[in-house]
Formats: C-alpha cells, structure tokens, sequence
C-alpha cells in the first residue's frame, strides 16, 4: 500500500519563519503557491476541451499516463483571457488523490522568502482575489500574492 | 461440497489459526482490549456464518464460546489461564467439527453437552472448573462412519486420515490449507494490478502509434513482442479478476424456493451457463439488480398452480436464468413462463400515474407500453407483496445495469411470459470504443451501444443513394429504413460551436440506449480502439453526457461519451418519450398503408411492381442454365426442375445472365423470367386503373411513376394450371381445418386461398363481413376465420364484433389480416375480438398463426 511520504500541511501556515513559494504570473500580477503543494510544472501542453464544463475548466491533459484537469487561473480569478497563441504554462497539484493543473502565463522560480515580508490581504481587496489569497508579500519593488491552492481547485463545491 | 460451505470453511480456517495466535496473546496481556475485541468478532462471525449454513452443532459451541469472550469484553470477567484454556477448549471443538466438515461435508455427530455446560459456568461466573478438555475433546470424536474427523491439520486431506485420538493440543496447529492450489489475494491487490496493466496497456498503444510512423525501425520487431506480452499480461490480469457467474447465482435456488413456499406457487430455477465468467467487479454490481430481477419473476411474473391450470398450463412455473458470452459482452436473460406482463394494466398504471397522455399511448406498441416498467416511479403489483414490490422498482435495476455500462431490455408476451435480456460488458476497467469527431474535437463511444454506422449528407435536396439528414423545424432526423430516426447533433448538443451544418458530409452513429434508437451525427469517424476508462474529475461529475475519459494511442485525452446521458439530454428514451414519439405517428400514419413493393422491367421495357412479400428470392442464373422441357424453359433450381415463366415481350437473349423473381409455394416453385430487377420502394398499393390484359391487376402510381403491378396468381396458374385449384395436394381429408377467409380484394383471397391450402388448411373464401355473416346464419362451421380489416361496408373491426356477440362463431378464433400495423387499430382490434394481428403479404406468420390458434381453444 502507498503510504504518503510526504506528510505536508494543506498549506504552509503564512506564519511561519520561511515560506517557499513557487512563484508564477497570472495576468500580470505575480504570485506564488507555496512549494509544497506543487507536485509538477509542465510547458505548453496540448490540452483537451472538455465541452460543458464550467469556464474555469480549460480541459484535461495527459501527464505520463493520468489524466489531469486544467484549471484556467485567468479564469478562476476573473481576468481577461490570455492573447490568444500565447504559450501557458501549468502547475500540477494533488486535490484528494486527483491532479488538477493550474494554467498559469509563465511559472518563474522558486523562492523562500522571509515571514517578516509577509501581510494579510488588504481589506480593500476584490472578493475573487481575497477569497483565493492567503496574504501578500512585500518584495522589492513588487508584491506577490499568495494563493490557496485547495481554494482555488474547490470548484466542484460551488457548482 | 457446495461452495458457500467451502468459503466457509476456508474463512474459518483462516480465522481458526488467527484465534490460536490471538488468545495466546491474550493470555499473555489480558487487558489487551484491542486482542479480545477481535477474537470476540471472530467468534461472533464464525457463529453467524454457522447460523446462516445450517450447523447447529458448530453454532452452539461458538454461541457458548461467544458467550465467555463477551463477559470477558465487557469486563464482567477477568482473562484467567482457565478460562482461557476453556475458549482454546471451544475453538478445538470447532475446529475438530470444521474439520469433520470438510471431508464429509456434513457436521459430525457428537455431544457437546459437558463444554457447553463448562463453558456456561464459565460465563456466569462460576469458578471455571478447569475443564478436562483433553477428555472432552477424547470423548467427541464423534462417532461418524465416515472419514476420520480428526482435529488436526491431516484431517483436511482426505488421503490421510489422522488419528482421531490426537489430543489437540491445538494451539499451534497451522490452519489446514484448504487447497495448495490457491492463495487469497486481496482484491486491492488485484485492482492495482489492474491499473498498472492499463497503464501498460496505454504505454503499449502510444508506442505503437510512434512506430507506425517509422517503417521498419529497430524497434519494431521487440515492439511488437512488447505488444503481445501486454495483451497477454492483460488478459492474465483480467482472469484473475474473473469469477463465474454461477457466483451470484448460488443464494437464487434458496430464494426461488422461499418465494415459491411464501407464494404459495411451485417454481422450477433452470440456470444455463453459470460457468460463465465475468469480471468481479461487474458481478457484484449485478447481483442485486439479478436477485430484484428473479424476484419480480416469481411474485409478478408466475401464475397460481390453479391460474397456470387453468391456463392449461403446467402447474410448475419455470423461472431460467442464462448466460453466455457475446462478443466482449455477457448477455444474461431471465426469462419465465408466466402470464407475461398486461398491456391494459401498465397503461392504466401509466396513465394515472401520468408518466403518459392518452394520446401518447395510443401511439404507441405494446412493447413500448411494457418498457414503462422501467421507468421510475412504476410499480405494476396491484398489492405491495412482501417478496417485491418494495418501492424497488425496475426502474432501479435499470439504472445500476446502466450505471455499469449495460442494457436491458424485455420482450413479453400475455400467457406466455416474459423474458428479461441483459448485455453487460466483462469488464469495466478496458471497453472497445468507436472514435469519433466533432467540432474539431475527437470523443469516444462505447462499442456497447454502437449499432450502425451510416453516411449521410446534410444537404437538404434530396438525393438518391446517400441518406440525407432532414430537419422538422430545426430537429435533425433520418429516414432508416423506412423508420425515422431522431438525430442529435453532437456538436449543438455539447455547445462545441463550430457550425453543425458547415461541412456537407456527416457520419450518424446509430446507438441503442435502452429500447429507443437514436442518432449521434458526427464530423467524422475514425476506428474503433480499446481504451480504459477512467472516471473524470470531480469536477466535472454533473455532466452528464460523459462516462469518463481515456488517453489515446496518441497521448491524448478523449472524453467517453455515455449514451444514456446524450439520450436524457436530448430527450429520447425514458426522460421524455414524448418527444420520440411526436415525431413517431407522422411516420406511422404515412407507413400505415405502404407496402413494400418489388420494381422491376419485364416485357417490352415496362416498369412493373410486385408485393415484395409474394417474392420468395431474386436470382440471377446464367443463361446458359435455361434448359427446354416440353417447349417450356425450366432451370434446375436446388435439386428440383423450375419451370420458368417469361412476360410476353420476349426475353432479351444478349444478356449473359437472367434475372428471376422466384415464387415458391411449399415445395413448388416458379421462377418468372424479366429483364431488369429495379428496386423496392414502400408505397401505396392503389390500383388505379384495372387491367386490360391477363398477368396484370392494373396499374399504380409507384414511386411517382405509373407501374403495371403484377397479377402473381396469373403467372402461378401459367407455370402449375393446379396451382389454385389445388386445394391440398393430399386432397381433403375431414380432420383438415376449415378456414373462412373474410378479404373485400379477389387479389388478396386469390393470394391467400392457395397458400392456406398448401399449408394444409380447407379454406372458404368470401368478399365481404356480410357474405360470412350470411354463411354463419346458414348453420356453416368452420375453425377459424381470417379477415381483412378493411372491407367496405362493414369493416373487419365490426365483423369481429358482431361474430363475438352471439352465434354459432363466438368462439373461433379470429385473425386480422391488415397492412395498418400501427397500435391503435390493433387495440381497437384486439378490444373487437380478434385473437391475433398479421401483416398482409406474411404468409409465414399467418399460417404460424392458424396453428396457434387453432391448438389453444379459443379464448377472448
């Protein structure tokens, strides 16, 4: 039987001395997963509409062998479209034994960046984005929002 | 040994060696509350299996085991070594008669008195009075004449028989293995098994599609070793996961026997097939469906003894149950003899629990009306019984035989029975799938419910040849075969946008969801493939037009297209007839009067038409086959001279071969020589115009153009003169069945008369319902009366009316002959008195008619 080596939190706690956040554009706003949380990240892949689905839902994509499904970021947090012919890249996450791959414009580095850096969502922030956010960090000259990967895949919930 | 008793008895082994291991880890901590909370569930199942099987012995040692372990549980009793010993005592006695159990399949008698006594002293407190169990166990070697029952672990094999003396010091001995042959895997072995197979499976597809493109590479050669290993792997795989269906049938005979007892009602169980095998997965999720199934046989299907006799039936009802394989598919069919379902009851049911207009029903067959039981909320026992009617409807088995990918369907006839059809695949995990696409997008079908493939275009001019899709405001629909069929269009019916009507060419997938046929339009068709279904995301569950998704060959992923859900969609089938049927009476008013019409040319170039069902077979024979008989050309035609019959006209000479339009009548038959054989096109049958020359009735509009039809009688008569006057060759003996046929058309009763003499039948013929009449007031008798239902002046509806009221012919049976086949004149005929329905021109189903009615007595 498999037994789950890695035993991580939901999501890294924002309070913590360190965080490690793969950090991607979505738009163009930076932001960050925390690094936990990604099981791939994937170029451009040819992906399968799936028709009727939710907006939100690009389609599904063959990652060896499992069929994983694409969730469109711009989508989810109610930007406008990527140009079309643009290359996407994807984040794959694990949702309760299934992938889900985070379409994302461009997925940058991995940084650890320092809990001192870290704030709440403003109060002021658009309900989409402060609903999917856990918190903002403060980085030189740019602030990287912190998404909550399980919020952003509980799609199924809202239906 | 029956195999519910060898799955017992290879559980209790097992568990028999756990118990050995548990209780000596108990003794050791005895406030190990974990330890005796198993040993008490082991116990407690050995008990309740015991229970179930009919073993009372084994039952009350368990039972009082049970008792000591249960007082130990809950603390009323503290773990001592005696009364420990005491339990080891009671599972040696099980184990002794477990043993006994397995050579003779039967308990060994002994006496479990003393244990049982010690073992309930034990429980209520008393100070275990260290039971000698060494003699107790010396002294139960029961006295069985049969096999050793020794205790211990020999006893299992019958070969050697061990020394019933053997003072079963128990504790360690391994459990008995039931058989070297087999293990006990887990199932969560096997289903990772099956994962990593189909993975395999898909590696093995995507390899294969890179090599195609590369001839004669270096890898083709171990590729396609690679490839066959897989499947072979794959086919290993699945057997293990394979079990006869005998498995789900073995509680049926038990539960066919307490329904005929509660019922009151004797119930024969014939199972055909039960080695069949099939995936497990799949046998689990059929085996509730199966038990609801037979029960609903026994309790609403069968009849009374006294019903059956009175039926004339045999008073033991038969319930069959059978099984085989077909294609990758089970087809399982549970059938009785029974009093099939009642027509008028569904639809009364039907219409008050208005799952259907009036009008609706009147549209419909009486197959239709029957499938209603499968719809939910439909229940037909007039009286809720105890055995079903439990709100568990059909309508539930019809959903989880579709949940698993399969179909069911049932054919019923009243006083006949009703035979349930079930097509279920192997397996679940690997579906052959038809690919299609649409709107740029590629999709799978299951093979399952793939009928038919046909071309069509979507232009809206008719053109011959290719079938073209029509639309009634904006509804897709083809004409198959002289039937409509209602269409969906996938790319409408998934919003895929690409407009549907863009490309001229289509494919239509004919599939079968349930009883209702339907068509898928696609782009395009590619091959069938095997693929693994693999359920979709979470996400996505509420669409419902998807059974799940696959990876291809070629890396991607396709959606499973699921039949069912593009049918509720769409509204064909079981979510709303209606819309099927709205479309249906169109149809039916317009096919009602057609007959299918054979066209050929014959004689100087002219188009003549023939009713297709006079025509036995078309030949094509070499010219030089004609031989001359007496002046007459015959042919050897399967062993026997034909003569052959040509149209004045001539026959065109030049042509290698001669076309045949042959007519066979019992072992005689004709071949009528013509030039050309056109086509069969469904029309009307009016003769327009009366002929003015032998061979021809006259002529009708065909297919838009005016058509000698063919006088057949005429050229019967030209090849055998007795070929109408011959009543029975035989001649006519008195035990012949006099047939009165009742038919307005000199075609039809020139047509019938001879045929029902060839099949044995004296027949009388007569014009109209008056001239019968008048024969039945002149005191003539006859068998059985077959009539036209249209007739002018009093039609067939009312002659079979006024037979039944009264008279001498109240009780015959009477058959319509009709070319309306459409349900509502059959109702309306049935209600009139008519026993049984035929179409024109069926001469094989209206003699198989006679003799039906004529061996039952009449009954109205």
């Amino acid at each position: 039987m498999t037994t789950n080596v890695l035993e991580r939190p939901e999501q890294a706690p924002a309070t913590e001395e360190n965080q490690v956040l793969v950090t991607l554009t979505v738009g163009d706003q930076l932001c960050g997963v925390p690094v936990l949380s990604v099981r791939d990240v994937l170029g451009e892949q040819t992906i399968t509409r799936i028709p009727l689905a939710p907006p939100e839902i690009a389609g599904s994509l063959n990652l060896r062998g499992r069929i994983v499904t694409a969730i469109d970021l711009r989508q989810r947090l109610r930007l406008p479209p990527a140009p079309p012919g643009q290359p996407r890249m994807s984040v794959v996450a694990d949702q309760g034994g299934e992938l889900y791959a985070l379409l994302v414009d461009q997925v940058s580095e991995v940084l650890s960046l320092d809990a001192s850096a870290f704030e709440r969502n403003p109060p002021t922030l658009e309900k989409t984005w402060a609903a999917f956010s856990t918190g903002i960090f403060r980085l030189d000259g740019r602030l990287l929002v912190v998404l909550d990967v399980a919020k952003l895949l509980a799609l199924s919930v809202e239906e | 040994m029956d195999d519910l008793l060898s799955d017992f008895l290879t559980e209790t082994n097992e568990s028999l060696a756990e118990l050995d291991v548990a209780l000596v880890t108990l003794e050791r901590t005895p406030d190990d509350a974990e330890t005796l909370s198993f040993i008490f569930r082991l116990v407690h199942t050995i008990k309740g299996t015991c229970g179930f099987l009919g073993l009372p012995r084994l039952e009350r040692v368990a039972h009082a085991g049970e008792n000591v372990l249960g007082k130990l549980r809950d603390r009323s009793l503290t773990v001592t070594p005696d009364i420990v010993s005491d339990v080891l005592a009671a599972i040696d006695r099980i184990k002794a008669i477990v043993a006994g159990l397995s050579t003779t399949g039967a308990e060994p008698a002994g006496d479990d008195t003393a244990l049982i006594a010690a073992l309930n002293a034990t429980a209520s407190g008393e100070q275990p009075a260290a039971i000698d169990f060494d003699d107790t166990v010396a002294a139960t070697p029961p006295p069985v004449p049969a096999p050793s029952p020794a205790p211990t672990v020999e006893a299992k094999a019958p070969e050697s028989p061990a020394p019933a003396i053997a003072a079963a010091p128990a504790a360690q001995t391994s459990p008995p293995a039931a058989a070297a042959q087999t293990i006990r895997v887990t199932v969560d072995v096997l289903e990772d098994l099956m994962t990593l197979v189909s993975e395999l499976v898909l590696t093995r597809n995507q390899l294969l599609q890179l090599a195609r493109t590369q001839e004669n590479g270096a890898f083709t050669v171990p590729l396609q070793r690679l490839s066959h290993i897989t499947s072979d792997l794959q086919e290993g795989v699945m057997k293990t996961r394979m079990q006869p269906i005998g498995n789900a049938w073995n509680k049926l005979p038990r539960l066919v026997r307490d329904l005929s007892h509660d019922m009151g009602k004797k119930i024969e169980l014939t199972m055909i097939g039960a080695d069949t095998e099939l995936d497990r997965q799949v046998l689990e999720l059929i085996k509730d469906p199966l038990t609801h199934m037979i029960r609903n046989s026994g309790d609403h299907g069968l009849e009374t003894p006294a019903e059956r006799r009175a039926a004339g039936k045999p008073e033991t009802g038969t319930i069959m149950l059978n099984a085989y394989h077909e294609g990758g598919y089970i087809i399982l069919e549970i059938s009785d003899d029974g009093r099939g379902l009642a027509v008028d009851r569904i639809r009364a049911k039907v219409l008050s629990n208005g799952l259907a207009s009036e009008t609706e029903l009147a549209g419909m067959t009486d197959g239709q009306i029957q499938r209603f039981i499968f719809r939910a909320g439909f229940s037909t026992a007039a009286t809720i019984s105890a055995v079903s009617g439990r709100g568990v409807g059909m309508d539930v088995v019809k959903t989880n035989i579709e949940k698993i990918g399969g179909t069911i369907d049932l054919k019923s006839t009243v006083g006949q029975g009703t035979t349930f059809t079930v097509k279920i695949p192997l397996t679940l995990a690997i579906v052959s799938a038809l690919i299609v696409e649409a709107g740029k997008e590629r999709f799978a079908i299951p093979q399952l419910s793939v009928v038919e493939l046909v071309r069509a275009s979507r232009g809206s001019a008719l053109s011959s040849g290719n079938s073209v899709i029509e639309r009634i405001n904006d509804t897709p629909v083809l004409r198959l075969r002289s039937r409509l069929l209602p269409l969906v269009s996938l790319t409408e019916l998934l919003a895929l946008g690409a407009d549907d009507r863009a490309e001229d060419s289509a494919h239509v997938v004919v599939a079968q969801v349930g009883q209702h046929m339907m068509g898928i339009i696609v782009d395009r068709v590619f091959d069938t493939e095997e693929i693994v279904v693999k359920p979709v995301a979470p996400i996505l569950r509420h669409v419902t037009m998807f059974s799940g998704n696959t990876i291809l060959g070629d890396g991607s992923v396709i959606m499973i297209l699921d039949p069912n859900g593009i049918a509720r969609a769409s509204g064909v089938g079981a979510g709303s007839e209606s819309k099927l049927l709205r479309g249906a009476p169109i149809e039916a008013q317009s096919s009602a009067d057609k007959t299918a019409m054979l066209l050929f040319r014959a004689g100087e170039n002219q188009r003549m038409a023939v009713p297709l069902g006079l025509v036995a077979r078309l030949e094509d024979i070499p010219r030089e086959k004609i031989e001359m008989s007496c002046g007459a050309p015959v042919t050897q035609y399967r062993g026997k001279l034909m003569p052959l019959i040509a149209i004045e006209g001539g026959i065109d000479q030049q042509k290698p071969t001669q076309p045949l339009l042959v007519f066979a009548d019992g072992d005689r038959t004709m071949g009528l020589m013509v030039d050309e054989i056109v086509d069969v096109v469904e029309d009307n049958l009016d003769i327009e115009l009366a002929a003015g020359r032998p061979g021809l009735l006259g002529t009708a509009v065909i297919g838009g153009q005016a058509t000698d039809v063919l006088d057949t009688g005429y050229w019967l008569t030209q090849a055998w003169q007795d070929w109408f006057r011959s009543v029975p060759r035989q001649g006519a003996t008195p035990g012949q069945p006099h047939v009165l046929l009742v038919d307005d058309s000199e075609f039809f009763r020139q047509l019938t008369v001879p045929m029902l003499g060839a099949a044995g039948f004296r027949v009388t013929a007569v014009a109209s319902a008056a001239e019968a009449l008048a024969l039945r007031d002149g005191g003539g008798m006859f068998d059985a009366i077959v009539s036209d239902i249209e007739m002018p002046g009093m039609d067939g509806i009312q002659f079979a009316r006024t037979v039944r009221t009264d008279g001498a012919w109240a009780r015959l049976p009477v058959i319509a002959m009709t070319a309306h086949s459409d349900t509502d004149t059959a109702r309306l005929g049935r209600e009139a008195g008519f026993t049984d329905y035929v179409g024109k021109f069926e001469r094989e189903a209206l003699v198989a008619s006679l003799h039906a009615s004529l061996a039952e007595p009449a009954h109205i």
